[in-house]
């Protein structure tokens, strides 16, 4: 009996940093070989994403009606966004309630596509709601009324919001 | 619960290091480039990837890109790339991606950081001499927040490759930094031991095992290398050194089960066994998968039969025997759960993927028996990487199926479209054809007006500036002047000085007021241009407008085509790696739980015996005192 238990005992150290081994059913070339072709379909997937999105770019959203709206919070900013809603020439075009992980991802400086869609060339309306909580965990809600000038190319407006105002950036 | 999550945490550290996270630049240009790095923070790599690559292909191909707005953070964004796509484990395209940046030209800084990344992805991938050949290429200016980092993957790597002795020489000199405690300790001293510097490895080993620390990841290397140190100890029979060394190992934390196990064995070895039975009995009310913790149910009621308490001694083996059949048939009906199928359905439950926990959470779904004994394995890099890639297919498959939906709603648009404009064209057309003529005209003739107005700057022509009602009025003087001559008969004095009065007139009109009509036709020639300028503004946005209704149904059949292939293609691709894929985890699961079921089967008999040796003995004792009563 003291004989097995030894064998166990000396075996403590070598369960603490083994590798695990799974028989003769599954070689290391074997696992190498199966993760390069996952790699190699990533790869076609990505190439297939990136035509599909030029695909739909072009058919759903050509250039000379196209407006993306972009959402960033202005940088040191903490207070919690809970919610972004957009008005395009007073219709409600885009809403978003915020997770933690999104809120985060906009914290360390990420730009969230909010609405991409399409207006004619000239001047039109754009009103942002934005609601959220300060510091002090009080409510507070936002809005702000923005001019913005249809072209001839693609329009990108960021939105860029902190806890005191809601600024626009023509691009 | 926790325990086990930290246990994982710890496995994974200390075999390599997680993607540098990528953060965003100070001051935003590229929206775009803003949008990858959303992505990449919520850990969305695909989409992360395929936006910034999207972006990146576009810079590349624009003429001047210094006009472009990711000219501004064109090296940060080819790195994030190669991050990228390394955190989503394309490790050949992460080292494609790094190598660029390394072979352009780029400060010594930034390639030096991209080789460390380059040497980072091959010691993760286990090619330790490409590793090595990459790191020994980093020379001269390194960024500082790298510096601690690099030497730790070199002398990881030199440990990978055999060569402990400069190994353990960088590892002294990280021993001060605070993000690496008790990581560059442990290493060290595995180096020295490694090295043939057995005592000098084992001060470092014993070092790491009194840090005092609150972080969770240096408690649990301190654990380790109390645990390495105590079984060693155990091993050359220092149970006193040992005990001492493995009771230093946290009740709580993920090595306690083993180090309970081996205290209580360096008290057994030196006959100590009241001792021996206060962390065996501890260990003996823990979760009843756990290896250690199953030999404990064997070790308690031996030490009891060892302090002569022989009945108690049965009662426990008995206890154990009981467990053990229900393990066994829990295993039983895993490795047939697993062959079923079941395992994997469990693996892409979307609820698991919420929580970070996810794989310790598996094991708490009572629908998945399979995941109970699974934990060591499911921290193995071989498996992670299995079952991460697994992950990624299903993912793979789920986007797949919503393109070829995506293509469906393509074609029905574009068949709307068609449907709407396709009838109303040819009018359109027709109209446009008799306005684009007119419009041509009244063009040639501004531009004639214009062309007669500069020239008149230079040699002044005040008859093209006569007005209808004076054309006609010359005309008519022309025509009785005609009319008289044809008669044949000499004009009279009177008539012909009344006919050169007239023309006098005319002539004196036209010309005295040809500054004024001059200056008058530049101020219209102005509005006309202002009105040709509107025009031209309407007829370029009808073009456009036109180009755009044809271009809105024509032209995307060979581009929707082709996408369905690849789309079909792709998706016949993943099923078969998704199978093979699955099949392996199943493979290693299935041999997991076998190797498992044999040991217990082995307590099984072990436990069996001792117990039939108890009751004997519990039975000859009691026979004898009975006697000696």
């Amino acid at each position: 009996m003291f004989c097995w238990q030894r064998v166990i005992i000396l075996g403590i150290s070598v369960l603490v940093l083994s590798v695990a081994a799974y028989g003769q059913e599954i070689s290391r070339e074997q696992i190498k070989g199966l993760d390069e072709q996952v790699q190699e379909i990533k790869s076609d997937a990505l190439g297939i994403a990136a035509e599909l999105n030029q695909l739909e770019e072009k058919l759903l959203y050509p250039s000379n009606t196209q407006v993306a709206v972009f959402v960033s919070l202005v940088s040191g900013e903490t207070f919690r966004l809970d919610s972004v809603e957009i008005q395009l020439d007073g219709k409600p075009v885009a809403h978003h309630l915020y997770a933690f992980k999104e809120l985060e991802a906009l914290q360390k400086g990420g730009v969230q596509r909010i609405y991409t869609g399409n207006v004619r060339s000239g001047e039109h309306d754009l009103q942002v709601f934005v609601i959220g909580k300060t510091g002090g965990s009080t409510d507070f809600q936002k809005s702000e009324r923005f001019k913005v000038n249809k072209d001839v190319g693609p329009k990108i407006v960021e939105i860029s919001l902190a806890a005191q105002s809601i600024t626009l950036n023509d691009r | 619960m926790k325990r086990l999550f930290v246990l994982l945490t710890i496995l994974i550290f200390s075999a390599s290091s997680a993607p540098a996270g990528t953060s965003a630049p100070k001051k935003l240009k590229d929206l775009y480039f803003g949008e990858a790095l959303y992505y990449a923070s919520q850990g969305d790599w695909f989409d992360a990837i395929s936006r910034l690559d999207t972006e990146l292909t576009q810079h590349h191909g624009v003429d001047e890109p210094e006009r472009d707005t990711l000219y501004y953070h064109i090296n940060h964004a080819e790195f994030a790339v190669g991050d990228f796509e390394l955190a989503y484990r394309m490790h050949q395209r992460a080292g494609r991606a790094i190598t660029a940046v390394i072979e352009g030209n780029v400060e010594e800084p930034v390639r030096n950081e991209a080789i460390f990344r380059l040497a980072r992805i091959y010691f993760q991938k286990d090619q330790q001499v490409n590793a090595l050949y990459a790191v020994e290429r980093i020379s001269g200016a390194v960024p500082p927040n790298i510096r601690s980092d690099l030497a730790f993957l070199r002398a990881q790597i030199l440990m990978a490759n055999g060569r402990f002795t400069e190994a353990a020489d960088i590892l002294k000199g990280l021993q001060d930094v605070k993000s690496l405690e008790g990581f560059s300790t442990y290493n060290l001293g595995i180096a020295l031991i490694k090295d043939g510097k057995e005592l000098e490895g084992r001060q470092y080993l014993d070092r790491t095992g009194q840090i005092n620390s609150n972080d969770s990841l240096t408690l649990a290397i301190k654990d380790k290398a109390n645990l390495v140190l105590g079984s060693k100890l155990l091993k050359e029979k220092n149970f006193e050194g040992s005990k001492q060394v493995l009771d230093r190992v946290r009740l709580n934390g993920p090595f306690s089960n083993r180090a309970l196990l081996g205290s209580g064995w360096a008290d057994a070895f030196q006959g100590r066994f009241e001792r021996a039975m206060v962390p065996w009995s501890i260990l003996v009310t823990r979760e009843v998968t756990d290896a250690p913790v199953q030999e404990a149910m064997l070790t308690a009621p031996y030490a009891y039969g060892k302090l002569n308490v022989y009945s108690r001694a049965a009662l426990m083996y008995g206890s154990a025997l009981e467990k053990f059949g229900t393990e066994v048939d829990k295993l039983g009906t895993s490795i047939k759960s697993i062959r079923e199928g079941h395992f994997l359905q469990a693996l892409v439950r979307e609820e698991l993927k919420q929580d970070a926990n996810w794989v310790v959470k598996l094991r708490e779904l009572p629908q998945t028996p399979e995941t109970y004994y699974l934990l060591e394995l499911m921290a193995s890099h071989d498996f992670q990487e299995s079952l991460k890639n697994y992950l990624d297919l299903e993912e793979l498959r789920k986007k797949l199926e919503a393109w070829e939906g995506d293509l469906d709603a393509y074609e029905e648009i574009i068949e709307q479209r068609r449907a709407y404009y396709q009838p109303l064209l040819p009018a359109i057309d027709r109209e446009f054809r008799q306005l684009d003529s007119q419009m041509r005209l009244r063009l040639e003739q501004r531009d004639r007006i214009e062309q007669r107005l500069k020239n008149m700057l230079v040699v002044p022509r005040p008859d093209y500036l006569a007005t209808s009602k004076e054309r006609i009025f010359s005309e008519q003087i022309g025509l009785l002047e005609k009319r008289l001559a044809a008669g044949g008969t000499a004009v009279p004095s009177e008539v012909e000085a009344r006919i050169k009065r007239l023309r006098g007139v005319l002539h004196w009109n036209i010309y005295t007021e040809y500054d004024r009509r001059f200056t008058e036709a530049h101020k219209h020639l102005r509005d006309l241009n202002r009105e040709v300028t509107q025009l031209k503004r309407q007829y370029t946005a009808f073009v456009r407008t036109r180009q755009a209704a044809t271009q809105s149904y024509e032209g995307y059949d060979d581009a929707i085509r082709r996408q369905r292939f690849l789309i079909r293609e792709a998706r016949e691709k993943v099923g078969e790696l998704m199978a093979r894929q699955g099949n392996m985890l199943e493979t290693m699961a299935v041999h997991e739980l076998t190797t498992r079921l044999e040991l217990i089967t082995e307590f099984q008999i072990k436990a069996r015996f001792a117990m039939a040796d108890s009751y004997d003995r519990a039975t000859r004792a009691q026979t004898q005192e009975g006697v000696s009563k």
